[in-house]
């Protein structure tokens, strides 16, 4: 039926999609086949030594620095997304916040780091610390969290409230026990999708955390630490014998990516379960 | 008034200061900026800028001429953009119209992994993949150039034109597709010639929305464009984005110095350009969500 | 304007003159959503222990109007009205109001059956524990009365624990029912409780609202006539966001005062 000119077309824009699908494939194969060789027991656990040795201390870092950023940034997303989804009206209240969190989502990430330096590292004198960085990560998180929190707050359906209201709850009884129990596996996905996305991010702990080599563990919330994205910066464009540094580099980005790549395809399948058992 | 009803009304100002951290965050970003940048206003003022010298530690004389990162910039994210858009419209065709339910719920998530993947772990790819890749195919001494930078940018920016571009298809009503359909036009002829011209604002908004992450992208082009500030308008050299002069110099100045000023006041710059990209984008998607 | 509520109202039933108390009484109610006008100088009295229902065109404001009387209307943004409604001779819009107790008196079944994603059990107890019942003895009393009086408990009552989801649609329909008399309300709002279900779900329905009758005062909205002719004493019907006409059900079906209605129960129009 279809002519020749059509079908090459469709063939076309097929092999257009696939090739940029190959080449996530590509990378991700990449990093997987020259890092794995790597990554074991040892390189997980051990300290650094110059540019071979392990990475402990980046994944302890980066570990505090995400569950910094999200203790603050939970609650602030959840209670956003809340109050814009329960009790917002149209107003210019409602639009100056909604217009906050588009702007904030836009900002670059190495502008946070520069006010991150500004406000936290400087003006409150965190200094470069973990306190600094996690604040730094939440206010770049928090609008993913606010997101993806009112996408599960309304997938809640109108007809729950009302059942509740009618019965003489109250709006926040009715919030509290015939909405969020149904929405919060929905914004738990979108918390993930923030720490994974805190967890990747660079250029904002360059500035307000991140060292360049710390073989002890932190003690209190105002040291510095390392953290698996920047280690891996440092030791891909620092080391003048790269000769060394490579593989660790690669271990490095094998364990980042996994990591990242693990949270987010725990989020898609977490909300695809969700989805299925709420058959409303 | 029970204590239901109290913490009824009280809960709701509880909520409504929470969502107000989003508004106090945005401002003491400008804020902040615009504090620790403002004494360079009085020395050696904004015109220093506008030269073709950033040499901030230069002994002799320092150049604090932005030219050279603007451009650069400017040219990774236009370059991206541009490659991007073929791949990030195709792409979202296929997966709105073409590809059969099954395949489209496995092509979104993985193409929107791409999104997840830290863009540290990609520019380290650039580096030691594409880089030795450009380097061969061009003859060129170095493999670290702007065009290494905006193909690794342009890749950045697909997910972002792909998956909001498929949304504004799916938006099409169905009905254009079969009036156009029941009057003999083959898929391809309607697709072209009805769904994509429909959706047209959704899919401009997309590719600004991509720009946007692309302008703002750091370790991405920090790590495969060579950091050069050279006023060349030529993809085959190296360059150097604002983002990554920020990166890269900010661990090294003086708090307070004419240089530190200097980095805050590209960060402006930087934060000005992605917010009216944004703006304008968000724009252009509410008109189309609105039609 | 000065709205005055009578204390007693009479209305012909079978030909005869009867006494009734009005238990809902609206007077020159107009409703607004928006600029949008959905009521006109609505002035109806409902009598206490007895079933009407509305019927009119789609798009009428039966169910705007059927909103009103428990404030769910209030949930909607940019909502206004206008004029007086009282319940047992107290206005509902007053000031101060207390909006919870109102919902409590008055309960509400949706014309789409609304369970919670829990147990049959916990969507019965909702309302009870809401208003403060903890002791779960009195509870699970409180869920056999409520499912034994919506005709449920036969059916339910070995998997109390059962997702209420899992019901068939007509049995979701009366666990709503069961779960708005658990809160024991003395008027039952139903908005075509009925018009998703299939026939014999349909007569178990209208069955058991006439059983309510008795003990509550039913509004009841419905697109199908013979349904209200039998399960209603009284009917109010709408057209264009007024009232046209309120009359003893029988009396509007077979002789009604107005053109209008005649043309709709005819089947002339709408
Ligand atoms: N939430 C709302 N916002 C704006 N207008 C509304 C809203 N709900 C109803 N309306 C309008 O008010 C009018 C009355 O609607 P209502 O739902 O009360 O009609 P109805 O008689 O119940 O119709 P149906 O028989 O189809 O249920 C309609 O014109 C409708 O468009
Ligand atoms: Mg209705």
């Amino acid at each position: 039926m279809s002519s020749l000119s059509e079908r090459s077309a469709l063939l076309a824009l097929r092999l257009i999609t696939y090739l940029v699908v190959c080449t996530v494939g590509f990378i991700v194969f990449d990093i997987v086949i020259k890092g794995i060789g790597v990554v074991n027991w040892s390189f997980l656990t051990t300290n650094p030594q110059g540019a071979a040795g392990g990475i402990f201390p980046a994944i302890v870092g980066t570990l505090y620095l995400v569950f910094g950023a999200i203790v603050v940034a939970l609650p602030l997303g959840m209670a956003s997304a809340i109050y814009l989804t329960e009790y917002a009206k149209q107003g210019r209240l409602t639009n100056t916040i909604r217009l906050a969190i588009v702007t904030l989502a836009g900002v670059p990430s190495i502008v946070f780091g520069l006010f991150g330096l500004g406000l936290f590292v400087l003006f409150f004198g965190f200094g470069t610390s973990i306190l600094s960085g996690s604040l730094t990560l939440a206010c770049m998180v928090l609008p993913t969290i606010i997101v993806s929190s009112e996408e599960a707050l309304r997938a809640v359906p109108l007809a729950l409230r009302d059942a509740s209201l009618a019965l003489g709850a109250t709006k926040w009884e009715t919030i509290r026990k015939s909405v969020l129990p149904y929405a919060i596996p929905g914004m738990m996905t979108g918390s993930i999708l923030g720490i994974g996305r805190a967890a990747g991010e660079t250029a904002p702990i360059l500035l307000t955390v991140a060292a360049f080599s710390l073989p002890q563990l932190p003690r209190s919330v105002y040291d510095q630490v390392m953290a698996l994205p920047y280690h891996l910066y440092v030791l891909a464009t620092q080391f003048p014998n790269q000769d060394e540094a490579r593989p660790t580099a690669y271990g490095t980005a094998l364990v980042l990516l996994l990591l990242v790549l693990g949270l987010n395809t725990g989020a898609i399948v977490l909300r695809s379960h969700f989805r299925r058992r709420n058959k409303w | 008034m029970s204590f239901r009803h109290l913490q009824d009304r009280s809960v709701k100002y509880f909520l409504l200061a929470g969502a107000s951290v989003s508004i106090v965050v945005v401002v003491l970003i400008f804020a902040f900026l615009i504090r620790e940048a403002l004494p360079y206003m009085k020395s050696p003022g904004l015109g220093s800028f506008f030269s073709e010298r950033w040499a901030p530690t230069s002994p002799l004389k320092a150049g604090y001429g932005l030219l050279p990162l603007v451009a650069g910039s400017a040219m990774v994210t236009i370059l991206a953009t541009l490659i991007a858009i073929p791949f990030g419209v195709c792409g979202a065709v296929y997966i709105a119209e073409i590809a059969g339910k099954r395949e489209r719920e496995l092509l979104k998530p993985f193409i929107e992994m791409i999104a997840a993947i830290p863009s540290v772990v990609l520019g380290f790819f650039g580096l030691v993949v594409l880089a030795p890749i450009v380097k061969s195919a061009f003859g060129l001494p170095t493999g670290l150039t702007g065009l290494t930078g905006a193909v690794l940018l342009a890749f950045m920016a697909v997910p972002t034109i792909m998956s909001i571009s498929e949304d504004a298809i799916r938006n099409v009503p169905r009905s254009y597709l079969d009036a156009s359909l029941a009057l003999g036009a083959n898929r391809v002829q309607t697709i072209f010639k009805i769904v994509v011209p429909a959706a047209m604002s959704g899919i401009i908004a997309s590719i600004m929305l991509g720009m946007g992450r692309v302008v703002g992208e750091t370790m991405a082009v920090i790590m495969v464009t060579g950091n050069a500030a050279q006023f060349r308008f030529t993809p085959l050299v190296q360059i150097r984005t604002m983002t990554a002069t920020i990166a890269a110099e900010m661990g090294e100045v003086t708090n307070g110095s004419t240089h530190y000023q200097a980095l805050f006041w590209v960060g402006i710059v930087l934060l000005f350009v992605t917010f009216c990209i944004n703006l304008v984008a968000l724009r252009v998607l509410r008109t189309y969500r609105r039609a | 304007m000065v709205i005055t509520m009578p204390a007693a109202f009479t209305i012909e039933r079978h030909g005869d003159p009867v006494e009734f108390k009005p238990k809902v009484v609206a007077r020159h109610l107009s409703f607004y959503y928006g600029a949008v006008q959905a009521l006109f100088d609505i002035n109806l009295t409902i009598p206490e222990n007895q079933v009407t229902a509305l019927i009119g065109p789609s798009g009428c404001g039966k169910s705007t109007f059927l909103r009103t009387l428990n404030r769910m209307n209030d949930t909607i943004d940019g909502t206004r009205l206008e004029g007086k409604i009282t319940i047992d001779n107290q206005d509902i819009y007053k000031n101060g109001t207390d909006v919870v107790t109102l919902r409590k008196r008055v309960g509400m079944v949706f014309q789409k059956s609304n369970p919670f994603p829990k147990s049959i059990f916990e969507n019965i107890a909702y309302g009870p524990k809401i208003h403060g019942i903890r002791n779960k003895a009195v509870l699970e009393e409180l869920v056999e009365q409520s499912l034994k009086r919506a005709g449920l408990w036969e059916e339910v009552k070995d998997r109390l624990h059962l997702n209420a989801l899992d019901l068939s649609g007509g049995q979701q329909q009366r666990l709503c029912i069961a779960r708005a008399l658990a809160v024991d309300p003395e008027i039952l709002l139903m908005d075509e409780p009925a018009s998703a279900l299939d026939p014999r779900a349909t007569a178990r329905i209208e069955d058991l609202i006439s059983e309510l009758r008795s003990d509550y005062t039913i509004v009841i909205v419905t697109h199908n006539m013979q349904q209200a002719a039998r399960v209603s004493q009284y009917t109010a019907f709408f057209m264009e966001g007024r009232l046209v006409e309120f009359d003893d059900t029988e009396k509007l079906f077979t002789k009604p005062k107005e053109k209008q209605t005649e043309d709709y129960v005819t089947g002339r129009f709408g």
